[in-house]
């Protein structure tokens, strides 16, 4: 998009949406559900900072935006149930 | 209209009359006049701003980030202790290309505890990015925050700048001043408008993240900011001339300079002593100079190596010092100079609300006159008015 300083805004500006930015790649653990112990409260959508926890619609199970969880562990911590463990990431 | 006042009002009603539209001032010492003058205005609806009672000086700079995110031209100002508070949001507002005026009322910063005035507070800025200019007397104060606020807007600048008054020889030393018609700076001073205002049907991201890949560059644009506002303060204060009258030199004023065996250079309200002094001198047949010393940042480093056109020998007054070094006008004066070029000496004085007196003043010169005439500097800094016990002072 930019190849040299002149074609920078001439403030630090970003037109692009944070969506656009995957964040995902920084991730070192990432959450995973289990479903059997999952309640649906929906406490990991409220807390997570990142608006990675998706909800399609009420009712459904809860589940990870990759693209752009950076596995900060928010939503472990706050799950009642313990139902989300963070795993190692592996290559 | 021909008014007495002091410079913190001075300061004031220039914000009134360049139609601030938000101000968020926490009070110290010697600048709290500045934001008790600006509530009058408001209260009274003299002034058509918002007025933000803060918390403290970061959340003051903090809350005008914002404000000129959204388009307003905003106003604060502060002193010593106030501003070392501000220092992480002055960055900020650097940074985020917020063009923000704020009168600084120089003052010393502690321990011991010292409320009078000096510069170290605004010299300890100096590398945040800010413009810094110095004034001389309380006319200049008004008249700089009307021509900062013109050069700070300017989408070729986009950068805050200090306007600096001596904490209480300025600050609350009550004056003439000439206050310009509103419809005039009407004319001189247009509208802040932004470039990339807060707008919910355009929406961008302000204050994100730059990874390494293009931090560089960001630095780079505030670099060639800081080199176009040469021009652009030379510019405004033209343009200030043609419609009220009144000009200060530039980034640096010569005074009495040409063929000076010896010249000061000095900044603030000491220039005008300093100023006073020269010209006494030169009745008398010795030739010295005054070099005020305006513009600090940025430093007008094209115009002192002008000044070794005009004479051989400097000396360069500090309000400031700083340890392990020597007085950081002096610093940058030296290094604008090159090999060849004219003697430099620096004078460390006037701290802590000590007086830069016609005799101070006097003793100067005649030792510069000595230097010149041995083709020799004694030494490198001089506390000048140091209790000693030696009795040089």
């Amino acid at each position: 998009m930019y190849r040299t300083y002149k074609d920078l805004p001439s403030e630090p500006v970003a037109f692009q949406s944070t969506e656009d930015i995957m964040t995902g790649t920084w991730r070192t653990i990432r959450p995973v559900i289990d479903k059997g112990k999952c309640i649906r409260c929906y406490m990991c959508w409220k807390f997570c900072p990142d608006m990675s926890m998706i909800v399609e619609k009420e009712g459904d199970y809860p589940y990870v935006d990759l693209d752009h969880c950076k596995g900060c562990g928010i939503c472990s911590n706050e799950c009642p149930r313990g139902a989300i463990k963070m795993e190692r990431e592996t290559l | 209209m021909i008014d007495m006042m002091n410079a913190n009002h001075a300061a004031a009603i220039a914000a009134k009359l360049a139609r601030v539209d938000v101000t968020a001032v926490y009070p110290i010492t010697p600048q709290t006049s500045i934001s008790e003058k600006l509530a009058e205005m408001v209260q009274k609806g003299e002034m058509d701003a918002k007025f933000l009672t803060v918390e403290s000086e970061h959340s003051a700079m903090s809350v005008l980030i914002g404000a000129s995110y959204a388009g307003a031209r905003t106003f604060t100002a502060t002193s010593s202790h106030g501003l070392a508070l501000m220092h992480e949001m002055l960055m900020w507002a650097v940074g985020a290309r917020r063009p923000i005026v704020m009168p600084v009322a120089a003052r010393t910063i502690g321990a011991p505890w010292n409320i009078w005035g000096e510069h170290q507070d605004v010299i300890t800025e100096r590398d945040t990015g800010w413009l810094q200019i110095f004034c001389e007397n309380n006319q200049e104060v008004l008249d700089t925050v009307l021509m900062a606020y013109r050069v700070a807007e300017d989408p070729e600048v986009m950068l805050p700048i200090m306007v600096v008054e001596d904490g209480f020889i300025m600050s609350h030393t009550v004056d003439i001043v000439d206050v310009p018609e509103q419809d005039r700076v009407d004319r001189y001073l247009p509208p802040f408008r932004p470039k990339y205002p807060i707008d919910v049907n355009n929406p961008m991201r302000h204050g994100g993240l730059v990874m390494p890949d293009w931090w560089t560059e960001f630095r780079y644009l505030i670099h060639l900011s800081q080199e176009a506002a040469r021009t652009k303060l030379v510019e405004a204060e033209k343009a200030f001339e043609e419609e009220f009258g009144r000009s200060y030199g530039g980034l640096m004023e010569y005074y009495q300079c040409e063929d000076a065996d010896a010249i000061l250079v000095i900044a603030g309200s000491a220039a005008g002593t300093a100023k006073e002094v020269a010209d006494r001198f030169r009745s008398e047949g010795k030739k010295v100079g005054v070099a005020k010393l305006r513009v600090f940042r940025p430093f007008p480093a094209k115009e002192v190596r002008r000044l070794s056109e005009m004479t051989s020998t400097i000396g360069v007054f500090d309000r400031s010092y700083t340890f392990g070094d020597g007085g950081a006008m002096f610093n940058e004066v030296r290094s604008a100079l090159q090999p060849g070029d004219s003697m430099v000496k620096n004078y460390v004085g006037g701290l802590g609300g000590r007086d830069v007196t016609v005799k101070y003043i006097e003793w100067i010169f005649e030792d510069l006159l000595k230097i010149s005439a041995a083709g020799k500097v004694d030494r490198v800094v001089e506390w000048v008015g140091l209790k000693d016990g030696t009795g040089r002072w």
